[in-house]
């Protein structure tokens, strides 16, 4: 062990820095999660043991936890998968256009994901309750409905609303990695694959382009798979907080709601615990599928 | 060479001209809807006060102004911590959390690319592991070790969390794998060490993935806003001041100086990507999990 450090001295020194910082505020936290998970705690008191109870409660015992576990099922079964195809068929359309093209369009694609968060207010004009709001208006205009509807107000319509919106900005680092992964694939595979009888461009894709590029699709999938399982600004700034009969909570929803208004912290840790689980889960799942692509 | 490229290009697989006019067609009207948003927040935000609310309400504007941008402006003024702190609050977090987090992770994906040491595929895995370690899972513990240490209430709880992020080393450490070794062996027979290898090789070789790390970080950091981190008013970023004056309650103004905020807080990260935005596609190549 201390000849092992001796002996790589210098790695270990240049991962240090990184490290210390990658253990106290990536890893630690997790583990206080697993921790906490098993007990009360206010903050006030210290953390009293309370074996597997936070988690036969969010179960048995708390129906909007219920709620939330299916909208956030919604959110990551709905958006998660068409949002992730959607970026690879983005990525793929563009890839033959010209270079100055290409990089255009690879910018207004992606600028959604990196602006939401400054303007979830503008959706609030565009879906407003009021005539005013261009939704209704242009409803009203075309004689679909008569009377303007609360769309994010409404727990029949916010749903619909917010998954179109996290749809909008659902073209993130997958869809760079996948614009990047398209770009790198050997032309070479292409002229064999017509020698091989491959006829159209969907053939292409499927036999050659697919395969070759398994390991960015398994990055995309994780990328997209996280980030549709914490899905909760859009619901928090647009739906409100709480939302309408809770119709909009989903988990990381919920968990703001343990620990910032209730200030339990064993039971928000438990859900923390649970909502990680499904994210591991879900990527180990969807990788073994991944590579199995074009098989 | 020319011919070769021509000759290449024909060897794909048949594209009919239909084909092609339909994907540009449909790329065309897919673009359009992923830009109309911005462009209205923009238009917004220079349309004046009956315009914002009119029937029906119209996509263009009449009269273009910029009165929304003075009306925040006077807002900004009425609070008693001026607009400059929260820009500098802004810029010191957003500039620091991003440099240091660009620092440590290259000089940690350097060894877990090119050395080998006994403790690497754990190390790595566990970074792997920790692409899903979001803020979302770990805001929470994240207060409670704020809180015992201290740093409640301080640049440190807006800075530190963001310079332990996974996904900054992992991209960094796909990069710097495929740089090719014979330089590094070259530089180690005439007697470099490990630290100047990093510095005189890796580091000016690994410059797309470097800015690529700095986009995705600045752009976190910027759009991040954690209330339960910070709660005095001079340590607030320009985000969190933005979006507390513009009053909730009152539709006007929230239409108006609202989509002002909105345009001055989406800029920076957009004007950042479009900058670098080959050099982001160039690192992207290499972020594939095996």
């Amino acid at each position: 062990m201390i000849r092992a450090l001796k002996e790589h001295k210098e790695s270990y020194l240049l991962l240090t820095p990184y490290m210390i910082f990658f253990l106290a505020f990536t890893i630690a936290p997790v583990i206080i999660c697993i921790a906490l998970g098993f007990t009360y705690f206010s903050m006030v008191e210290p953390p009293r043991f309370i074996g597997w109870h936070n988690y036969v409660r969010m179960f048995l015992d708390d129906d909007v936890f219920i709620i939330a576990v299916k909208n956030t099922l919604i959110f990551a079964f709905i958006t998660g998968p068409i949002g992730y195809v959607l970026s690879f068929i983005v990525a793929w359309m563009i890839n033959d256009m010209p270079r100055t093209i290409r990089s255009i369009l690879t910018t207004i694609f992606y600028i959604p994901a990196i602006a939401a968060p400054s303007i979830y207010p503008m959706w609030f004009q565009v879906f407003s309750p009021d005539e005013y709001g261009y939704v209704n208006s242009f409803l009203i205009n075309l004689g679909f409905i008569d009377q303007p509807v609360a769309w994010l107000l409404d727990p029949k319509y916010m749903m619909g609303v917010l998954i179109l919106i996290q749809l909008w900005l659902s073209l993130g680092i997958s869809f760079l990695a996948f614009v990047a992964g398209l770009q790198t694939i050997d032309k070479s595979l292409y002229e064999a694959g017509v020698m091989d009888g491959i006829k159209n461009r969907f053939q292409e894709l499927w036999y050659i382009t697919l395969p070759s590029m398994v390991p960015q699709l398994v990055f995309g999938a994780v990328m997209q798979i996280v980030a549709s399982f914490s899905i909760a600004d859009v619901s928090i700034e647009l739906a409100g907080f709480p939302s309408t009969d809770y119709a909009a909570e989903t988990i990381v929803t919920h968990l703001r709601d343990y620990l910032n208004i209730r200030y339990e912290l064993g039971y928000t840790s438990a859900i923390s615990v649970f909502l990680f689980l499904m994210m591991v889960f879900s990527s180990r799942l969807t990788t073994k599928l991944l590579h199995k692509v074009g098989s | 060479m020319w011919m070769i490229k021509t000759s290449k290009a024909g060897a794909k697989a048949r594209r009919s001209f239909s084909g092609n006019l339909a994907m540009y067609a449909l790329v065309g009207a897919l673009a359009l809807l992923s830009a109309l948003p911005l462009i209205y927040t923009f238009i917004n935000s220079i349309k004046p006060v009956d315009e914002l609310y009119q029937f029906p309400p119209k996509f263009t504007v009449a009269r273009p102004t910029l009165d929304n941008y003075s009306e925040l402006y006077q807002l900004a003024s009425t609070i008693w911590v001026p607009l400059s702190r929260y820009m500098f609050n802004t810029l010191f977090v957003a500039t620091a959390g991003t440099l240091l987090h660009a620092l440590f992770a290259t000089m940690a994906a350097y060894p877990l690319a090119k050395h080998r040491f006994p403790g690497k595929n754990v190390v790595f895995s566990a970074i792997v592991l920790g692409l899903m370690f979001v803020p979302a899972v770990t805001f929470m513990p994240l207060f409670v070790i704020m809180s015992e240490t201290k740093l409640l209430n301080t640049y440190g709880a807006l800075i530190f969390p963001g310079i332990g992020v996974s996904l900054g080393l992992f991209l960094m450490k796909q990069f710097i794998e495929q740089l090719p070794d014979p330089i590094l062996e070259a530089a180690r027979i005439d007697g470099a060490n490990e630290t100047r290898i990093l510095f005189r090789i890796i580091i000016p070789n690994a410059t797309p993935a470097i800015m690529t790390v700095i986009l995705f970080q600045f752009t976190q950091m910027w759009n991040f806003t954690q209330t339960d981190l910070i709660f005095s008013e001079s340590l607030k970023t320009l985000r969190a001041a933005l979006e507390q004056i513009v009053p909730k309650g009152d539709p006007i103004l929230r239409a108006g100086a609202g989509s002002a905020a909105s345009v001055i807080l989406m800029l920076p990260p957009i004007a950042l990507f479009i900058l670098i935005q080959r050099k982001v596609v160039e690192t992207m190549t290499f972020a594939g999990i095996k």
